[in-house]
């Protein structure tokens, strides 16, 4: 069985930014693994430790930058990397239709049994490609997956999802599906020294637009951000200043106010 | 009947419906007032007769019942929904940003082809339709113009408020031949997740800790305040998933919902689902590094500080 695992490198804004017109100043971005996909990698891993999976295959559209990151999916287990990147997509707001665009072109190329997909990306938090993917390919799915069992024999993935309110649904998923990780579905492993020494020499193959079969007109989305600001805190926070012992000693007061004592 | 506007779907579960439906009514009757049309309401599996009862709030104008299947399924939400469009032609879908919501909206919105937007905090229509959502872990907002005459949008919980007053929608039953028996994915059922060592909803003051706390050794000095201050220990879900404290210490939409009287939240950045199970404490204070994070819009005192400057005094004045 073959496993896709779609990789996103998010953005995550500093303590201190500022916005230039519909964006973060790119100095005050840094760049990392987006957390509910490397439980997605792990999840795939461990699929390939079990015996279940032959090849874990990491995808990922993003720019050069980001092979640092699809690197540590790579060291932490999956056996290659595709990239899909072109100037046309840099120019584009990625909608979750056109995201869908550019990974069922991917899809149709590897044919995986099972694609799995972090829950939501932690920059625009859109919680959709993964549904919409399966959809467009004609996969089962699920969304929100905190525990998989998945049983090839039988063609189906046992799997909980983790509802609101700390319930959860137990379901039968017909494979081949798209599953949808949450965090703590696993623990992610670190990259061990070895991993990231055999990461550099696996295969990160690239792809532009005309590679897949797409034009520029393909990542012309429905949506354009028209405005980015910082929310309007309605809070009356008191902030209380100081160095930590007068912070700290004015905090225990409020406390006390309030009736904490022990 | 008229063409709806906006076609609002409900959600529930084991029978009860869910609060976001009825928060659902609120926004669709803004939007479709913009859009100028009528409010639908579809309700799809399980009791839907006791359930329209319910949606029938002013300002709605019809309610569609599915008959079909007693809890959510996604294939036959997705059935009834794409055959309600087909037959009402409504503009805009609004259809919750909840775990089953986004279960099968964006399978919705793919296939019918419509431009999806999630986890709106806020819509508009003045000719083309905005939308307001977070973006970065809540710390900028962003207005995304949709361009197209028909969109399916998820709106995030507790942004408006649930509609109220008796209405006088009409109720009729929708066939929308679906079949819960052909679906790809079945439900074999539902398990709570236990109850451990303590209750933090029963707690009147609760120290929680967040990522900020950087390792596990670490969680001793927030033992150690609580104890000081005779609290009980919480955390955000990170703490958790690493497995730090059990499952039963989390604050947040899929934790637990807290109402003590203090929350005091240490190196915790206040995410959307977090701040669902604790936005009810009485009072709530921060203690976090970064000025902007988000926990401080809802906090009523705040230190920005370093939590390992800041606890170690803390403590020291309460022994
Ligand atoms: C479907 C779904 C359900 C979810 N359910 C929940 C839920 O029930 N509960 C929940 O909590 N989350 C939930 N989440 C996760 C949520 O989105 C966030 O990822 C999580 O709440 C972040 O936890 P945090 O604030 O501890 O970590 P972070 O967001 O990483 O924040 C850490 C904070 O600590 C601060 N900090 C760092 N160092 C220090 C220091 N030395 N001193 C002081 N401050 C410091 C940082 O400035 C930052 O603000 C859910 C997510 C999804 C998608």
């Amino acid at each position: 069985m073959k496993v896709l695992v779609t990789v996103k490198e998010v953005a995550e804004v500093g303590d201190d930014f500022a916005i230039e017109g519909t964006e973060i100043a790119e100095s005050d971005l840094e760049y990392d693994l987006n957390e509910w996909d490397d439980y997605a990698i792990e999840a795939g891993v461990r699929l390939a430790e079990d015996g279940i999976a032959d090849e874990v295959v990491a995808l990922t559209i993003g720019p050069e930058r980001s092979e640092e990151t699809i690197r540590m999916a790579l060291a932490k287990g999956a056996d290659r990397a595709v990239r899909v990147w072109d100037d046309a997509i840099a120019e584009a707001f990625l909608d979750v239709d056109t995201k869908v665009d550019l990974l069922e072109a991917v899809v149709d190329e590897e044919d995986p049994d099972l694609v799995l997909t972090g829950v939501q990306a932690a920059d625009d938090a859109f919680g959709a490609t993964g549904v919409a993917l399966a959809d467009r390919i004609g996969f089962e799915h699920a969304a929100v997956v905190n525990d998989l069992d998945l049983d090839a024999d039988a063609g189906v993935a046992n799997v909980r999802r983790e509802l609101e309110g700390g319930v959860e649904e137990l379901t039968e998923v017909d494979v081949p599906a798209v599953l949808t990780v949450q965090t703590g579905i696993n623990e992610p492993r670190y990259a061990s020294l070895r991993g990231i020494r055999q990461a550099q020499r696996k295969e990160i193959a690239t792809k532009d637009l005309a590679d897949i079969g797409l034009s520029p007109d393909d990542v012309e989305g429905a949506l354009t951000v028209t405005n980015m600001y910082e929310p309007e805190s309605e809070s009356d926070a008191e902030i209380i200043e100081g160095d930590p012992g007068e912070a700290a000693g004015r905090l225990a007061e409020v406390l006390r106010e309030k009736g904490v004592d022990a | 009947m008229a063409d709806p506007a906006v076609l609002a779907v409900a959600e529930h579960r084991r029978g009860e419906l869910r609060e976001i439906s009825l928060e659902l009514l609120t926004a669709g009757r803004e939007l479709a007032d913009a859009i100028g049309g009528e409010l639908h309401v579809a309700v799809v599996s399980g009791d839907v007769e006791a359930h329209a009862d319910s949606l029938n709030r002013e300002g709605v104008d019809a309610i569609h019942t599915v008959a079909v299947g007693e809890e959510f399924d996604h294939s036959v939400y997705q059935g009834a929904v794409e055959a309600l469009v087909d037959a009402h032609d409504p503009t805009t879908l609004l259809l919750p940003n909840s775990v089953n919501g986004l279960d099968y909206a964006p399978a919705v919105a793919e296939s019918l082809g419509v431009p999806l937007v999630t986890d709106a905090i806020d819509v508009a229509y003045d000719d083309a339709l905005t939308v307001t959502r977070e973006q970065y872990g809540s710390k900028v907002e962003t207005t995304i113009e949709v361009d197209g005459d028909r969109f399916a949008i998820t709106i995030r919980g507790g942004e408006w408020p649930a509609a109220t007053g008796a209405g006088e929608a009409t109720i009729e039953s929708f066939d929308a031949a679906v079949d819960p028996g052909e679906s790809g994915a079945r439900v074999q059922g539902y398990e709570e997740v236990g109850d451990g060592d303590v209750d933090i909803a029963d707690a009147d003051v609760l120290v929680s800790v967040g990522r900020g706390i950087e390792e596990e050794e670490n969680l001793e000095l927030i033992f150690d305040l609580a104890e000081a201050m005779g609290a009980t220990v919480s955390s955000s879900r990170p703490i958790v998933d690493n497995g730090w404290l059990p499952k039963n210490r989390q604050v947040g939409q899929s934790g637990k919902v807290v109402t003590p009287d203090v929350y005091l939240a240490v190196g915790i950045s206040g995410a959307v689902q977090h701040v669902a199970g604790m936005k009810g404490a009485e009072t709530i204070i921060a203690v976090n590094t970064d000025p902007n994070a988000p926990i401080f819009d809802i906090a009523d005192y705040g230190i920005v500080g370093d939590l390992f400057e800041i606890v170690p005094e803390l403590i020291d004045d309460f022994e």
